[in-house]
């Protein structure tokens, strides 16, 4: 596995030196700073069904983004032409570009006080792993038939197949920031992942099909949960559908499992954003120090955890990543920002940057996590005579401007604190500071599969719409 | 689906040379590619034995322009090129790009798309012919190519007005994002298609604020027209809607919550439609068994009111093609007639392992993505009532008349939909504006209660994104006003 090493180490120097080469290209060229982005990866997808190979998909992707300040104007282009003439043009017409825009005070890089320092230690997260990076396709075409005949030869409720995929991805990033001192800034990330997930269809009454999915994903290999289990597991799910029906309207307490919880978590990720802050898209403007949801609910969003999939040493403007409590006990802490958001607002960044080779900056969460407590997941239905637990939601049905939210859903009834008959085609609603407010019980059952960490929760009430 | 955001990534750099393809050159490049470069490529990827296989050539040049706080933020350009060549082998594909033309990666992609098989070489074809494509969006000036001093113009002409049509307005945020798509598809039996699709949209974005009650509204459109479309499309008007939205949602009230008829506007309401039946009526799930439609082809699916076509001929639209991205020219598929269940939206491998024809609805994102079964404009088309009338027949209702966006469970039909403007009903009168609200049905059962169908039928503006397994494609929506005669909404006044 010398070579995969190799290759991570050699190019992420590569990359790094032609980021630092075209930011000082940039100011050279009369920008007043600028800041590069170089990415490149290499991905290996495969799909079968029934058994048989349906696709394989393997690439090899780079790219770089460009981001120039002149007199407080500023442009961002990208290229994936990365020969040494096409640069030189790609940066001068950008640098022309930017005359298009219109001065913004804000608009600058962050300071250089606090950027990471030259020479700063950054701590090792573990984010890269040899052995995922040398991944091969009869690697994840074994996981994947496992994976499709674990599900298929569960019972024979489960009548079809959708397939099931895999995926590896190695991806290498450079960072640099220059101006007119020179360079400011410049770093390097790597990080692998992989993934599997296989679906599965039962046939219920008036040729309905019933469907579930189940998935396992990590940073490295060796975390990866058993295809056999994760076949069984989504075979479940499905049978556990047959015979979904609405539910008659009405207010029910409602216990979202940890993938439904992940639904509610990504919706409060839009409101704390500097960027919906300063545009006023948020319920959430002016309420910093108030309390916007239960004691019991803590929100913190950690850069820094290793092995994590969300997880980056530094942001997309070259600040070091920082933990940031957004809720403690149920007070609203503070927002996410990047350095335009923050300035708008009087504040100086977190460290929150996101960046992408094709885009400008803007706040990212890294691992969005809503922290568990101490309740074992059968707990939350204790106590509960009729209820709603959720395990799917479906649709973008938000408003973060005014916090009204209404989503389909579909899970089992509670009643008397056990599941009983599988439910479908019915939306739950609240005022997502309501729904907040409302969660009277937190699971210990932490899903950290996905870069959005959420346990189950219990909101005492909603409003369950359906016949 | 979902409406692209107020603000679309930004992307970059060098103009293309010429603003019209040319049927002997690609990206500008003279020459390029040979006949002999295309052999050679379509060799090495059928080395392995594969049964067939296609090169797709994308060159994208794409613009992103920013108004916002009364300036022009950002602006942004940016270019892709490369290569996607996949390989079939019985129901399995091999699919591989490389960024850029370089020859020797070229030759690589070809070689690891071929490694889906595994037999012995089959020749390439021995000559490549041109086909000639329908032309569905000529223009005459595009949007790319366009100064850009005029699209910031019509930037600042948004905000002006938005600001200026009520002064409850404190936030207006205008985008304009363009593109310009050049294509060539050359297939591994010797045939090779090119296309050249120009595509932008305007959108302006705004929040409104009255005491301690905020709103927002937005409102835009596009397509693949010329430049001149804003001469009788104004920025003027698509503030004016916005700025209504927003204001109207200030006094909006909790929605019902339950079962009720929902009367849905003209235009925009498309959306049910391409999620109700849209996309269970791809080849890929049906082909499969997974979709709810799956062996319905000769049944009843729907009211006998509903005829659902898939369009990709109309003019200029935003979900038009002149070829799809696999070499099939763009065409109208009447999907169910009278509530009659007539075809699927067919993309080549489904064809050819269903044994029927391609449809002309092989997709991709990119270069960088292998084809699908995907919608291009799918209409509901009028019938025979009044628009009034419709409206008066309903006691207690919900009327909707924008959204922004749905989802749908291809398996089990159940799909949602997000209201962003809705008003009650009530005694056959529209009255209180609704908060936003979602509506949830089952395909199927949603399109057996459609009791009323609208002469008025309307083409959405062009802002639709439809997603499909990580790939985005533009598509293009239209509905009369439709009468359901009960549906779920998810409000809050059980």
């Amino acid at each position: 596995m010398a070579h995969v090493e190799t290759f991570s180490n050699q190019k992420q120097a590569e990359l790094r030196g032609l980021a630092e080469k075209v930011a000082e290209l940039a100011v050279d060229d009369g920008a007043d700073a600028a800041e590069v982005m170089v990415g490149a990866g290499q991905s290996l997808s495969v799909k079968i069904r029934r058994g048989e190979k349906e696709l394989l998909h393997e690439s090899e992707s780079h790219g770089l983004g460009l981001r120039v300040f002149v007199n407080r104007r500023s442009a961002v282009c990208h290229t994936s032409d990365l020969s040494e003439d096409a640069l030189r043009r790609f940066v001068h017409e950008t640098v022309e570009l930017s005359l298009l825009s219109e001065p913004d005070e804000w608009n600058t890089l962050p300071d250089r006080s606090d950027m990471v320092k030259p020479g700063q230690a950054l701590p090792d997260l573990s984010l890269w792993d040899d052995a995922t990076a040398a991944l091969q396709a009869p690697d994840l075409f074994d996981w994947t038939r496992r994976c499709e005949a674990a599900a298929l030869s569960f019972s024979p409720k489960i009548s079809n197949t959708d397939g099931s995929s895999a995926d590896r991805n190695s991806s290498l990033g450079a960072l640099a920031l220059a101006d007119r001192a020179g360079l400011a800034f410049s770093g390097a990330s790597s990080g692998t992942y992989c993934s599997f997930a296989v679906e599965v269809l039962c046939d219920d009454l008036e040729g309905k099909k019933r469907n579930a999915s189940h998935w396992s994903a990590r940073r490295a290999v060796s975390g990866l949960a058993s295809p056999e289990e994760v076949g069984r597991e989504a075979a479940r799910r499905a049978i556990g559908k047959l015979g979904s029906q609405k539910l008659p309207t009405a207010d029910l307490p409602v216990v979202f499992d940890p993938d439904a919880s992940r639904a509610l978590l990504r919706t409060f990720a839009q409101v704390i954003s500097g960027g919906a802050i300063y545009r006023k898209s948020s319920y959430l403007v002016g309420r910093i120090g108030t309390q916007v949801a239960s004691p019991l609910v803590t929100i913190v969003d950690d850069p820094l955890l290793p092995h994590a999939p969300g997880s980056r040493v530094f942001d997309g403007e070259g600040l070091p990543a920082r933990r940031n409590v957004v809720v403690e006990n149920g007070i609203l802490k503070d927002y996410l920002f990047d350095t335009y958001s923050a300035r708008k607002l009087g504040r100086t960044s977190n460290g929150c940057a996101g960046r992408s080779v094709g885009g400008s900056p803007h706040v990212t969460t890294s691992n969005f996590v809503l922290q568990q407590g101490n309740l074992p997941p059968e707990a939350l239905l204790h106590g509960i005579e009729r209820g709603l637990y959720v395990t799917d939601m479906m649709g973008f049905g938000f408003n973060p401007v005014t916090g009204d939210f209404s989503r389909g859903a579909a899970g089992f009834l509670i009643e008397h604190g056990k599941l009983t008959h599988p439910v479908s085609e019915v939306t739950v609603s609240a005022h997502f500071d309501e729904l907040l407010k409302r969660i009277d019980a937190v699971g210990n059952d932490l899903d950290d599969r996905s870069a959005t960490m959420t346990p189950s929760l219990r909101v005492s009430r909603m409003t369950v719409a359906g016949h | 689906m979902q409406q692209d955001g107020p603000a679309v990534s930004p992307s970059s750099a060098s103009p293309s040379a010429s603003p019209s393809p040319s049927a002997a050159s690609f990206a500008g490049l003279p020459g390029f590619p040979s006949e002999c470069l295309l052999r050679g490529l379509l060799n090495v990827a059928l080395s392995k034995g594969g049964d067939y296989a296609d090169l797709y050539f994308e060159r994208c040049e794409s613009a992103s322009y920013v108004y916002e706080d009364e300036r022009v933020k950002t602006v942004g350009r940016g270019v892709s090129l490369g290569l996607g060549v996949r390989v079939f082998v019985k129901e399995a594909q091999g699919y591989a790009y490389c960024e850029g033309l370089d020859e020797a990666a070229m030759k690589r992609a070809a070689r690891t798309a071929a490694d889906i098989a595994a037999a012995q070489a089959k020749p390439g074809p021995i000559r490549i012919t041109a086909r000639a494509t329908p032309s569905f969006y000529p223009v005459e000036r595009p949007s790319l190519f366009s100064p850009p001093a005029d699209k910031l113009e019509l930037l600042r002409r948004g905000d002006r007005a938005a600001r200026a049509a009520d002064s409850r307005i404190v936030k207006v945020v205008c985008s304009f994002t363009e593109e310009q798509r050049e294509i060539l598809i050359v297939t591994a039996d010797g045939e090779r298609f090119s296309d050249w699709q120009p595509l932008f949209r305007y959108g302006i974005h705004v929040v409104a604020e009255q005491g301690p009650k905020r709103q927002s509204g937005s409102s835009g459109g596009g397509g693949r027209f010329d430049f001149d479309f804003f001469s009788h499309k104004t920025p003027e008007n698509y503030a004016k809607e916005a700025v209504h939205v927003a204001v109207s949602m200030l006094d909006a009230v909790d929605a019902p919550a339950g079962q009720f008829p929902v009367v849905l506007a003209a235009g925009d309401s498309g959306i049910l439609l391409h999620e109700a039946v849209g996309h269970g009526l791809e080849a890929d799930f049906n082909r499969k068994q997974t979709s709810n439609y799956s062996g319905r082809i000769g049944q009843m699916v729907a009211s006998p009111l509903c005829t659902v076509v898939d369009d990709g001929t109309t003019s200029h639209s935003r979900g038009s093609i002149n070829v799809d991205d696999e070499g099939a020219v763009g065409q109208r598929n009447v999907l169910i007639e009278q509530g009659r269940l007539r075809a699927y939206m067919q993309d080549k491998m489904s064809a050819k392992i269903m044994g029927t024809h391609e449809s002309g609805n092989g997709r991709r994102q990119s270069f960088r993505h292998e084809p699908l079964p995907r919608m291009t404009n799918t209409y509901l088309l009028a019938g025979q009532d009044q628009p009034d009338d419709i409206i008066r027949s309903v006691s207690k209702g919900v009327f909707a008349r924008r959204f922004s966006g749905g989802q749908v469970n291809i398996s089990n039909g159940d799909f949602v939909f997000s209201l962003t403007e809705s008003y009650l009903i009530e005694d056959g009168k529209l009255t209180a504006p609704l908060k936003g609200v979602n509506l949830i049905g089952n395909g199927p059962n949603v399109l057996n209660q459609v009791t009323m169908v609208g002469h008025d039928f309307e083409c959405s503006d062009g802002i639709w994104t439809c997603g499909k397994d990580g790939q985005s494609v533009p598509v293009g929506i239209g509905t009369p006003t439709v009468k359901i005669a009960a549906i779920t909404v998810g409000g809050t006044k059980a």
